[in-house]
């Protein structure tokens, strides 16, 4: 398992190209993503569609934090912008975006449900606004256009943006980051389980459950909420430093509604509230639209001579097809937790019955 | 901490809804170590007076007192780190979890570990874990569930869940165990078991606060009973006189719409 981890960007790059490396890469980020949102969702119960602001929080941290940038805003302060250490900031940008998602949380303690996800759903729009619109009076997130130039990730001295001779083995910088990712998507996984099957993912467990019930047994529901988006948030502004370094640039439109409920869907159609599921649904929903880039135009103008549907289209078409699919086959995930997999056995017994 | 014979004490409590005075000056006490009973029609504010109790609803008048600390307005989950456990009317619990879990989740309120201990899992850590799951399993055999422990709560049968939300209660180690109607919907055979299990709970020394509609129930179990009538107490004592008071004959064949 490990070993082919850890062979897959060659065997991607040798079967399909480099290109397709950047895809698992990103693929990578999208699962860390849905495992921090898995923590609201899927253990605490709490319907969060504005997840991606954290991912823009982190993102922003290390945008500023590590590139010329700021040098624009303030000349004489940072003559060359500010450029920490991706190692100092990525902790930084976790807390702050913990720190966001505690101030989220806190005035949403008494909603649930389709409230929730309303309000959360404006936060995250707000979010994105914000990052647009705070070009001026003074130049902080340099607008529509972006922040660019943002430093590469070093580990131990090394960009990871050039190409490495290790013991004769070419790594492209792909291929570094994919170890990085790896890495970090392997810290995701371990936390996550260690927090589900803990006195804390229980009590969450109970919120899910009946909020009322939880707070008779004795569990102080609105600091374990807040706890909850902290950590969901803490996972998403840590990946989005990660992707700011990875990508060398970032503009407010990597952050739109759409991207939330990507990374949601990633979460409902893997199996709420398992690792495992969910990993699949990020993999899935994160390479689907690549698949069909690659293929949706070629196959069409073999077959019909000129390209009738264009693969953005093809691939709402497909993905609106896929949910409804879900919903009525299986609809508690591809992969569905523990829990829920009985419950469905369950039921299927007793209706033979 | 005083230990003064009253476990529970409510002084005057009264509770609005808009117009509707659904309590209104209802004082009672409650002994260390025996079971109360709570009667009443339906709608005369006994589960009204349990969520009061265990910090659900804020009184709009009066406080209690319980193990001599003062309430004023609680909070539910410091009323139960104070001791009071409730099981609800219409059963609450975490349906699509374990049997087993359900009666964990009860024991969150006396145990420790957070975020950090969760992550590094350290001997404190794991040695609570075991003693959460142990004594889990041993409430689970107390009330008398002879299913699997990893059976979902809502696969279990209807007096298996009663007894299931009985068993979570007991896992905050309460010492005031409030049970909103345990025996409703019971048959006959289920009734006299919760019987026997109830006196085997106060014999442990936890005191029982009990709403039921079962009289036979109130009157074979309970050391003294409460009448409540269109949020009112009417009557008080043990169950004997109780039952002969004119007042809670009127309220119980007149009166009253149901």
């Amino acid at each position: 398992m490990l070993a082919a981890l850890l062979l897959l960007p060659f065997a991607t790059d040798a079967l399909f190209g480099r290109g397709w490396v950047r895809i698992v890469d990103f693929a990578m980020l999208y699962i860390m993503l849905a495992l921090g949102l898995n923590i609201v969702v899927g253990y605490a119960g709490l319907l969060d569609l504005g997840y991606i602001a954290f991912f823009a929080v982190g993102a922003y941290c290390y945008a500023l934090t590590g590139s010329p940038h700021l040098a624009h805003a303030f000349p004489l302060l940072f003559p060359d912008g500010v450029h920490l250490s991706f190692w100092i900031v990525m902790p930084l940008a976790a807390l702050l975006a913990g720190g966001f998602g505690a101030l989220l949380g806190a005035p949403t303690l008494r909603l649930r449900g389709d409230y929730l996800a309303i309000v959360t759903l404006g936060f995250g729009e707000i979010t994105r606004i914000f990052l647009n619109n705070l070009n001026a009076p003074v130049n902080l997130t340099n607008g529509p256009q972006g922040i660019s130039r943002i430093d590469p990730i070093n580990v131990a001295g090394i960009s990871l943006n050039t190409t490495q001779e290790i013991f004769s083995i070419t790594f492209p910088s792909v291929h570094l980051y994919f170890y990085l990712f790896l890495a970090f998507t392997a810290l995701v996984i371990f936390v996550s389980q260690r927090l589900e099957k803990s006195r804390i993912g229980r009590a969450w467990m109970a919120i899910r459950e009946d909020e009322i019930a939880a707070s008779a047994m004795g569990i102080n529901t609105r600091n374990l909420k807040l706890l909850a988006f902290a950590m969901g948030a803490m996972f998403g502004g840590a990946s989005g430093a990660l992707f700011a370094g990875f990508q060398g640039f970032v503009s407010p439109e990597s952050f739109s509604l759409m991207e939330s409920i990507m990374v949601l869907c990633m979460v409902v159609l893997g199996g709420m509230g398992n690792i495992a599921g969910v990993i699949l649904g990020g993999v899935l929903l994160a390479l689907l639209p690549e698949v069909l880039r690659h293929s949706v135009v070629p196959l069409q103008q073999v077959l019909f001579g000129k390209t009738l549907v264009d693969p953005e289209s093809l691939r709402m078409l497909l993905f609106g097809a896929a949910l409804i699919v879900m919903m009525l086959y299986r609809p508690a995930g591809l992969l569905p937790s523990r829990v829920r997999r009985r419950e469905l056995d369950t039921d299927e017994v007793a209706e033979k019955a | 901490m005083t230990h003064s014979p009253s476990l529970l004490q409510l002084s005057s409590i009264g509770k609005q809804f808009g117009g509707l005075s659904a309590l209104s000056d209802v004082s009672l006490h409650i002994q260390r170590g025996e079971i109360y009973g709570l009667i009443g029609p339906n709608g005369a504010g006994k589960t009204t007076l349990f969520n009061v109790l265990t910090g659900l609803y804020q009184p709009s008048a009066g406080e209690f007192q319980f193990n001599g600390t003062r309430y004023q307005t609680g909070k539910p989950h410091v009323l139960a780190q104070a001791g009071i456990a409730r099981t609800f009317q219409n059963i609450r619990l975490f349906a699509n979890l374990t049997a087993l879990e359900n009666v964990m989740i009860g024991r969150h309120v006396r145990t420790r570990a957070g975020v950090f201990g969760a992550l590094l899992r350290d001997r404190t850590t794991r040695d609570e874990e075991h003693a959460i799951t142990v004594r889990a399993r041993e409430l689970l055999r107390y009330v008398g569930i002879e299913k699997p422990a990893q059976t979902l709560a809502r696969h279990l049968s209807y007096g298996e869940q009663r007894r299931l939300e009985i068993a979570r209660a007991l896992a905050t180690d309460p010492l005031l165990l409030a049970l909103d109607e345990p025996a409703a919907g019971m048959n006959a055979t289920e009734t006299a078991s919760l019987k026997t299990l109830l006196q085997t709970i106060r014999a442990s020394g936890i005191t029982v606060l009990l709403i039921e509609h079962d009289v036979k129930l109130i009157m074979g179990l309970c050391d003294r009973v409460a009448v409540l009538d269109y949020g009112k107490k009417i009557a008080e004592g043990v169950p004997e006189e109780v039952r002969k008071d004119p007042a809670v004959i009127a309220a119980y064949l007149g009166g009253s719409d149901d």
